[in-house]
């Protein structure tokens, strides 16, 4: 059989077996816990405690500053040390939530409020997603309600749930599938009724067939949800991707899913909806895969939100040679500098490399030789070698006007294929961050 | 018919074309021209084509068009020289207008050898990069990557990275031109006038000990400058010292010798740090944490 897919991509090897076999497993509470007022895309939540104040697990400490943005919720009993400034995994410092955890704090959730779901409207089952603080789990860390919301003048008609997983070492949503299928087919249920769609498909890659028989074993019989397997290839899972190869429809460049009628939710991202809002719980832990060469213990671990990375690289065990730290996947996951940044609601996978990783040692950058390599893998169809070379020449404005730089999503296949070792994505993020403090700068002028 | 009849059709038709042509040409040359004052071109000629947009314009040819429109002085241009502008102002018989001199200044002084890493920056040799991925690795969310990305866009040379990873500029080189201002991730460079003698080389938003821990000549914000500061020169504001230049008049070195870090500097003749301020004795770079 011909399975569904998109043109170009790539193929990484997927070090999946690491960890796919293992179950999820329940992490302890770290001595204290770092919650960001901001964890999603958008403005940063408003704080509801003060310092010294005492909250129960699954209290909400912030709420959503405007509609968006989320609240968020305390991830374990204990006090309210401080509100100060904490280093993020981006770089810049942010304000964050210190939460002493008590000692034998307990791992039941203390603060919460029945919902009756089947009687629940789609303005409420809205309301409630934004007040569990429900972000895009996949890493986008989107608020969902906001997606549930689409402009008036699109029509949304499919729900597409997101089980590719395409990223290497990642198997964090795998095992969602095959341990909360009921709580995925809830959460798909719910957002079904919110968004008024007819149908529903969950596309799951071929190297997770297992996932998709338990799925469809679960089904209900008037659910309306299809199950379609695509092809193993890298980046399946970006949204775009994958509304292509599920019903060959094309996101216009520069425009959301929902102007071809589509709203794509990553299954991790509607698990947690299904488990939380009969109850009115908020998000305070996720799936994350900890994997890689540079782990002892790999696995997948449901964490707390706020847990530093170091306290969880302590559990999992690192080897000697550790030596760097990826938050996310390889592909599109970026490396961090310093172990005290969080766990926070986007994170999905943390990959450890060891000191002697073929990977970590690519060799020198030479000059492109126009293979087209690059233009073969670019999932966007965009011509990533003409791109580079106009970003070493930092002909950045030509970059976006006639070569479509903000299509460009950095999945990284460009970079992966260069025979040349040329960082095409990296300079590509010089490029759009540069034209972004440009446009913010005309746009202050023009002011 | 004879074989020259064709050749003089053919010759007597082509002048004639030609004539009508040239009359089209004669009459659009007339009734389209747009009268421009040669004076814009010759002033042009006499400015330096560095067209670096200092002046506010969209380069020399725009400026010397608000030059010769009287909207604009010559002092106006920092980069040319001032017998240059002056030569200008002769020929246009306008003031030569002057304008203090303006430089970019770096509100950071966390070199390598004061500054903590915490990680080390692999990829392209550029701060705007290394900020994308984790901030880069250095201790302070605020400080400069040192990684001369200003340094490359600066057209004048006027930029140069001292031996613990800092740039610095060359007052006499620097047009005021901002690229750098522009460039930076991290927005530490500005434009100043030379006589803001009095600086802040700081811009980390921490407090205390937190500000202090990843960089030893960080504001801490103790707020001993603003204390004996007249009429609110200084002030505490989002945990850094911020100076009020419109009472710049007032400015003395005083503040310098309150700064317990030397965050605070004076600039003239080189940067002088207050005599308490604690020494800076370390040469090379702080080791990766």
């Amino acid at each position: 059989m011909l399975l569904h897919t998109f043109n170009h991509g790539v193929h990484p090897p997927d070090f999946k077996s690491l960890t796919n076999g293992l179950p999820i497993r329940r992490l302890p509470f770290a001595a204290s816990l770092i919650v960001p007022l901001s964890q999603h895309a958008g403005k940063p939540s408003t704080p509801l405690v003060k310092v010294g104040e005492e909250v129960v697990r699954g209290q909400p400490i912030a709420a959503a500053d405007g509609f968006v943005s989320v609240p968020q919720h305390a991830p374990a009993s204990g006090r309210i040390k401080a509100i100060q400034l904490m280093p993020s995994a981006r770089g810049p410092k942010t304000d964050c939530f210190i939460v002493d955890v008590y000692q034998a704090a307990t791992q039941q959730e203390l603060y919460e409020y029945t919902h009756d779901i089947d009687k629940m409207s789609a303005e409420e089952i809205t309301q409630a997603v934004q007040d569990a603080g429900m972000v895009g789990l996949g890493g986008a860390a989107f608020p969902t309600h906001v997606k549930m919301k689409p402009p008036p003048d699109h029509h949304v008609d499919t729900l597409v749930a997101n089980g590719c997983e395409c990223e290497p070492y990642l198997t964090c949503d795998h095992r969602i599938m095959l341990e909360q299928p009921q709580n995925l087919l809830q959460g798909i249920r719910l957002i079904k009724k919110a968004l008024g769609v007819e149908q529903a498909i969950i596309g799951i890659e071929d190297n997770k067939k297992d996932a998709a028989e338990i799925l469809q074993q679960h089904l209900q019989e008037n659910d309306n949800i299809r199950i379609q397997v695509v092809k193993t290839k890298y980046p399946q899972g970006a949204e775009k991707m994958l509304i292509k190869s599920l019903l060959g429809r094309e996101v216009p460049p520069g425009s959301f899913p929902s102007a071809v009628g589509v709203s794509v939710f990553n299954v991790g991202t509607l698990a947690q909806i299904g488990e939380l809002l009969p109850h009115g719980r908020g998000v305070i832990e996720r799936v994350v895969t900890v994997s890689g060469p540079g782990v002892n213990k790999p696995g997948n671990y449901l964490v707390p939100v706020g847990t530093p990375v170091e306290f969880l690289l302590k559990h999992a065990g690192v080897t000697k040679d550790a030596h760097e730290v990826i938050l996310g996947g390889p592909m599109m996951g970026m490396s961090v500098s310093a172990l005290d940044v969080p766990v926070t609601k986007a994170m999905s996978g943390m990959v450890v490399l060891n000191k002697d990783d073929p990977d970590l040692k690519k060799g020198q950058t030479q000059p492109c030789i126009r293979c087209g390599y690059c233009v073969e893998a670019c999932p966007m169809q965009l011509n990533p070698s003409m791109l580079g070379m106009m970003a070493s020449a930092s002909m950045y404005e030509d970059m976006q006007r006639e070569y479509h730089l903000n299509d460009c999503f950095e999945c990284g296949s460009c970079s992966y294929v260069c025979p040349s070792n040329i960082p095409l994505v990296q300079y590509f993020r010089i490029a759009k961050s540069v034209n972004r403090d440009m446009a913010a700068k005309n746009q202050g002028d023009a002011q | 018919m004879a074989p020259y009849l064709n050749i003089i059709i053919a010759v007597t038709f082509m002048a004639g074309f030609g004539l009508l042509l040239a009359s089209v040409l004669v009459l659009a040359n007339r009734r389209l021209a747009v009268y421009e004052d040669p004076k814009i071109d010759e002033v042009e000629e006499l400015l330096p084509h560095a067209n670096c947009g200092a002046c506010g314009t969209a380069g020399c040819r725009a400026f010397a068009e608000k030059l010769v429109a009287g909207e604009l002085q010559p002092g106006k241009c920092t980069v040319n020289t001032p017998e240059m502008n002056q030569v200008i102002a002769n020929f246009l018989g306008v003031e030569l207008g002057s304008q203090e001199k303006i430089t970019a200044r770096l509100a950071c002084a966390g070199g390598s050898n004061v500054a903590k890493r915490h990680g080390n920056y692999q990829g392209v040799d550029s701060c705007r990069a290394a900020a994308l991925v984790s901030g880069g690795g250095k201790g302070c969310a605020w400080g400069c990557l040192g990684l001369g990305d200003c340094k490359e866009v600066c057209d004048f040379d006027a930029i140069f990275m001292d031996k613990h990873e800092l740039p610095q500029v060359i007052n006499d080189l620097c047009t005021a031109c901002g690229d750098c201002v522009d460039i930076c991730p991290r927005d530490l460079f500005s434009l100043q006038p030379l006589s803001h003698k009095l600086w802040v080389a700081c811009k980390n938003l921490e407090k205390g000990e937190a500000a202090e821990d990843e960089c030893r000549v960080a504001c801490n914000a103790c707020g001993r400058c603003a204390l004996d500061a007249p009429e609110e020169l200084i002030s505490i504001n989002n945990n850094l010292a911020v100076i009020d230049y419109s009472k710049n008049n007032l400015a003395s070195q005083i503040a310098i010798e309150r700064c317990p870090t030397g965050a605070i500097v004076w600039f003239d003749k080189g940067i002088q740090k207050g005599q308490r301020a604690k020494k800076i004795i370390r040469k090379e770079a702080l080791p990766v944490e």
